[in-house]
């Protein structure tokens, strides 16, 4: 038991170190602790690894197996990437203990999400997370901007989860269970089910900020610092993805002729508003966020599969993001924590001044847009074609020229960044080796998870689907 | 012969460029790199040969093939034919022009020629591969260098060219995606679902399928190479690119399009023949309407942008009248114009270089200053209207000849329209050459000007030979195409 449970004690036990750290050894410098929890989350990322049978804990409340191993590694990889960008601002933030505390909360929370095998287990994991994250985003505790992104993920977070609620214990009535496994044998897409689903489902798309649900996005991502930003647009997203697609893909599978349109709609819906909205965006912030809006467009585009190849190609996206996202914000933590500047025009001639971080954010746009080599070409090829096995071609249509609406708001930054002066650049930035070390992970990523074909194929020969 | 050398050697001149220590390092690298690349390119046609000669019927000469996703059967597979092996070269020529002529660019050296060089391996790939998703792969690796060539590097309002560009180039890949995907899910393979051409040409696709999905094959790739009403991006792109991005862009970057086309109609012959009116009035009105809109431009990249859009409705006329001389000429067409309008862009840059101006009103008597660069664009300027002994007669009259070979008045309707462009070629090629080459100087700067260097004149030499070559024995390029 304690070994299928191993990744969450691991981080629990992470979370306790810190503490009494906090409680008993009166000044420890902020930068050597910032190095020993980045060496405790490289450990953790590692010991992840090891093999660990498949097991079923609590009744079923609680099941792991290879995909949710490899999902929570995922989550552990982004979040030491995070973790590691996150040096500059924290290592003069007061708090940086506390800091951790809380994201490790959140991470012990996504864990138990993904691996619940029902609701209520689910619901738990969720809102064990939900809480750290509402104070994560005012963590830049002296800027009144980012109370106000707290206060207003709190308030989206509440209802969202009243949504979810309401549609849980309407399920339970329809059914008399909430297991995921008997959840599948009882559904037979009644309205009255219909509707349950759709109140889960809205619950759902506010997690993973899908529209007409993504209006918090935009307020939210831009009031965080960036690095909780960052962790909200990937880890966050990321982790309600994982468990979304395995709820969809075992406990609502009776209903998937009911959900394949609701979700089409819902993909169309995210990512014509996410791109349309990004177009005008000056602040860099509120860009990644229309961007993060568009991009979970995309994302459903390939749940709509409902094959095993949609399950894969999730899950290989998700990963692919976790390095482009990252390397994107990665640039723009530092240059905000270096000098507090966040505006897409302060980026004028940042190539001359700072030309490796200017390749690092072109790199990490062109995967987010999807162009080739870069690993982001592949994930989106592989969301486009799981959803086209479908035969749903007027959707992958749309969905395709919505690369090409994407495309102009990343290649506005790369003209920004590239062709265009100031008198005035940004200056030339020192990048520490903690941030310096998150960069090359990222760039690695990129450039190589694509080109190597195994990665999709070990995903793939571990999915789940019809 | 391994192909794969094709893209490995201009990404390792790539890397080494990228980590050389300066300016002179970084074209010196890249000039033995491109070398490299003209000697493989060579070296390839010469095995061709011989292997054809010896025998050797198979469609596709020296496969190769590595699993690249297994679980969706997606292959990284390629191999030759006639026709990639006359693209290969074209790209060589071009490629070893477009650095000679970059020699004296003048800021952020490293990344022009890493940009250059990435464009190239890219052109490569497309035309080695025998795999849809390695050649959709490789059709979008060149999109992106060419926004960074014209925005950074580029002239006049290169900024929204640049954008346009990347968007609509974008587009037309958003369509070939939809189209690929379609043809993957219509293929059967003993493996299942397979982007393989062979695989899927082997399916024999219903003619609805076809019919569905060859449009947006034929739209996407269109769209490279300047189909009406998609072709807006080229004088705009071609205008404001430098000099070696508008020779790749024009030389390489519009055939990638072309040759897509052509696979595109050799695998849903179906398709095509139904369709076949409709491209064909579509290159016609690109041939008449480019030929028209070129008699009005003034600035000398211009015209060649706008006749660009004119020359390359040949193609793809020759492609949609489906007859098998038509398709040679269409291809044909292809290698001349490369080669003719990589060099009238190497002129054209040239002269910018010292007049700073491209307007062919404040030019003239250059052929006075600068006899080497005058006669390159007169060579030029003679290839492009036509003149036997050059490449682009024996191009364009195959096109016409195969295209009166399709009966029904409306397609000798449509070949004499686009044999009459001709005249219009004509008009404008000889009025620009008058103005700006003959004459008296208008300009009494000018007279000190100095001409051709002699990277400039080994650039120019370069493609003159081809051009050549062509046209003067035009049997060889047939026959390898042919084969």
């Amino acid at each position: 038991m304690l070994l299928s449970l191993r990744q969450e004690l691991v981080i629990v036990i992470i979370i306790f170190l810190l503490l009494f750290i906090k409680v008993s050894a009166g000044e420890v410098r902020t930068k050597t602790l910032l190095a020993l929890v980045n060496v405790l989350l490289a450990v953790n990322l590692v010991l992840g690894f090891f093999p660990a049978a498949d097991s079923v804990l609590f009744n079923g409340m609680f099941h792991t197996n290879a995909m949710i191993v490899l999902e929570k590694n995922i989550l552990n990889l982004g979040t030491l990437i995070v973790s590691l960008m996150a040096y500059d601002w924290l290592k003069d933030h007061p708090q940086a203990p506390e800091f951790y505390m809380l994201l490790l909360a959140t991470l012990t929370g996504f864990f138990f999400m993904i691996s619940s095998g029902h609701m209520l287990l689910f619901y738990l994991g969720l809102e064990l997370s939900t809480i750290p994250l509402t104070a994560l985003s005012s963590f830049d505790l002296e800027k009144r901007h980012s109370s106000e992104a707290g206060m207003k993920f709190i308030i989206s977070s509440a209802f969202s989860s009243a949504l979810l609620l309401f549609g849980i214990s309407l399920l339970y009535g329809a059914t008399g269970t909430l297991g995921f496994d008997s959840l599948a044998r009882h559904l037979d897409g009644s309205a009255f089910q219909l509707f349950a689903f759709i109140l889960i489902l809205s619950g759902f798309a506010f997690k993973i900020s899908v529209v007409p649900f993504h209006l918090w996005t935009a307020d939210v991502y831009e009031g965080s610092p960036v690095t909780v930003t960052a962790y909200l647009s990937v880890i966050s997203k990321g982790a309600v993805f994982f468990i979304f697609v395995q709820t969809l893909y075992t406990a609502f599978r009776p209903m998937a002729d009911s959900w394949y349109r609701i979700v089409v709609v819902l993909s169309v819906l995210t990512m014509l508003t996410g791109n349309l909205f990004a177009l005008r965006q000056n602040k860099f912030k509120r860009l990644l966020a229309f961007s993060s809006v568009a991009q979970s467009g995309f994302i459903l585009a390939g749940i709509t599969g409902s094959s095993r190849s949609g399950d894969a190609s999730v899950i290989y996206f998700i990963l692919i993001y976790v390095f482009s996202n990252l390397g994107a914000f990665g640039v723009v933590s530092l240059v905000s924590a270096a000098t507090g500047k966040e505006d897409i025009d302060d980026y004028k001639g940042f190539h001359k001044t700072n030309p490796l971080l200017a390749w690092v954010m072109a790199i990490s746009l062109f995967s987010l847009a999807g162009i080739p080599p870069t690993a982001g070409f592949f994930g989106k090829f592989f969301l486009l074609m799981a959803g086209a096995g479908k035969g749903n071609y007027v959707f992958i249509v749309i969905a395709a020229l919505n690369m090409v609406i994407s495309l102009y708001y990343y290649l506005r930054v790369i003209k920004v960044i590239f062709m265009e002066t100031q008198p005035q650049p940004l200056p030339k930035l020192k990048i520490h080796l903690m941030p310096n070390i998150a960069f090359i992970v990222c760039l690695t990523g990129i450039l190589v998870t694509g080109l190597v074909g195994w990665v999709y194929d070990y995903i793939y020969s571990l999915s789940i689907g019809g | 012969m391994n192909l794969s050398l094709f893209i490995v050697v201009p990404i390792v001149t790539a890397l080494f460029a990228l980590l050389s220590p300066g300016p002179a390092a970084v074209r010196r690298i890249s000039l033995a790199g491109v070398t490299v690349q003209l000697l493989l390119s060579l070296a390839l046609l010469a095995l061709y040969t011989h292997q054809r000669a010896s025998g050797d019927a198979s469609p596709m000469l020296f496969p190769y093939r590595h699993v690249w996703f297994a679980a969706l059967h997606i292959d990284y597979h390629v191999g030759v034919d006639g026709i990639s092996v006359a693209m290969i070269l074209l790209t060589a020529f071009v490629m070893l022009a477009a650095v000679l002529v970059s020699w004296r660019i003048a800021s952020m050296q490293k990344e022009f020629f890493v940009l250059l060089l990435v464009l190239s391996a890219g052109a490569y790939g497309f035309f080695i591969s025998l795999d849809l998703f390695t050649l959709f792969f490789f059709l979008e690796i060149s999109v992106i260098p060419k926004f960074l060539l014209i925005g950074i590097w580029g002239s006049g309002r290169k900024e929204y060219s640049a954008m346009k560009l990347a968007l609509m180039l974008m587009g037309g890949s958003a369509l070939v995606l939809v189209g690929l995907l379609g043809l993957y899910y219509h293929s059967s393979t003993p493996a299942g679902h397979s982007f393989e051409v062979a695989g899927i040409a082997a399916t024999h696709l219903s003619l609805a399928v076809q019919r569905t999905f060859f449009p947006f094959l034929f739209a996407g790739f269109g769209i490279f190479t300047a189909l009406f009403p998609f072709h807006t991006w080229v004088p705009d792109g071609h205008s404001s690119a430098p000099t070696a991005g508008s020779m790749f862009l024009a030389g390489i970057s519009m055939k990638l399009g072309g040759y897509g086309c052509i696979r595109i109609a050799l695998l849903m012959p179906g398709a095509a023949r139904e369709y076949s009116p409709y491209i064909i009035t579509l290159a016609v009105i690109a041939i008449v309407y480019g030929a028209l809109a070129t008699m009005m431009q003034k600035d000398l990249k211009y015209i060649n942008a706008y006749s660009s859009v004119s020359h390359c409705g040949f193609i793809l006329m020759g492609i949609g009248m489906l007859t098998s001389t038509a398709i040679r000429g269409a291809i044909l067409q292809m290698i001349s114009h490369g080669l003719m309008t990589a060099l009238f862009f190497a002129a054209i840059g040239m002269i910018y270089d010292r007049t700073h101006t491209r307007a062919v009103e404040k030019l003239g008597g250059l052929l006075k200053v600068m006899p080497f660069i005058s006669t390159v664009f007169v060579i030029a300027g003679l290839c492009s209207l036509g003149l036997p002994g050059l490449s682009g007669f024996a191009a364009e009259a195959t096109v016409f000849i195969g295209s009166w070979q399709r009966p029904g008045a409306s397609y000798h309707l449509a070949t004499i329209l686009a044999c009459a462009s001709i005249v219009i070629t004509a008009v404008y090629i000889l009025r620009a050459t008058g103005q700006a080459i003959m004459g008296p100087l208008k300009d009494p700067n000018y007279g000190i000007l100095s001409d051709a260097t002699w990277n400039e004149r080994l650039a120019a030499i370069v493609l003159v030979s081809g051009i050549i070559a062509i046209g003067v024995a035009p049997f060889w390029l047939n026959e390898l195409i042919v084969k």
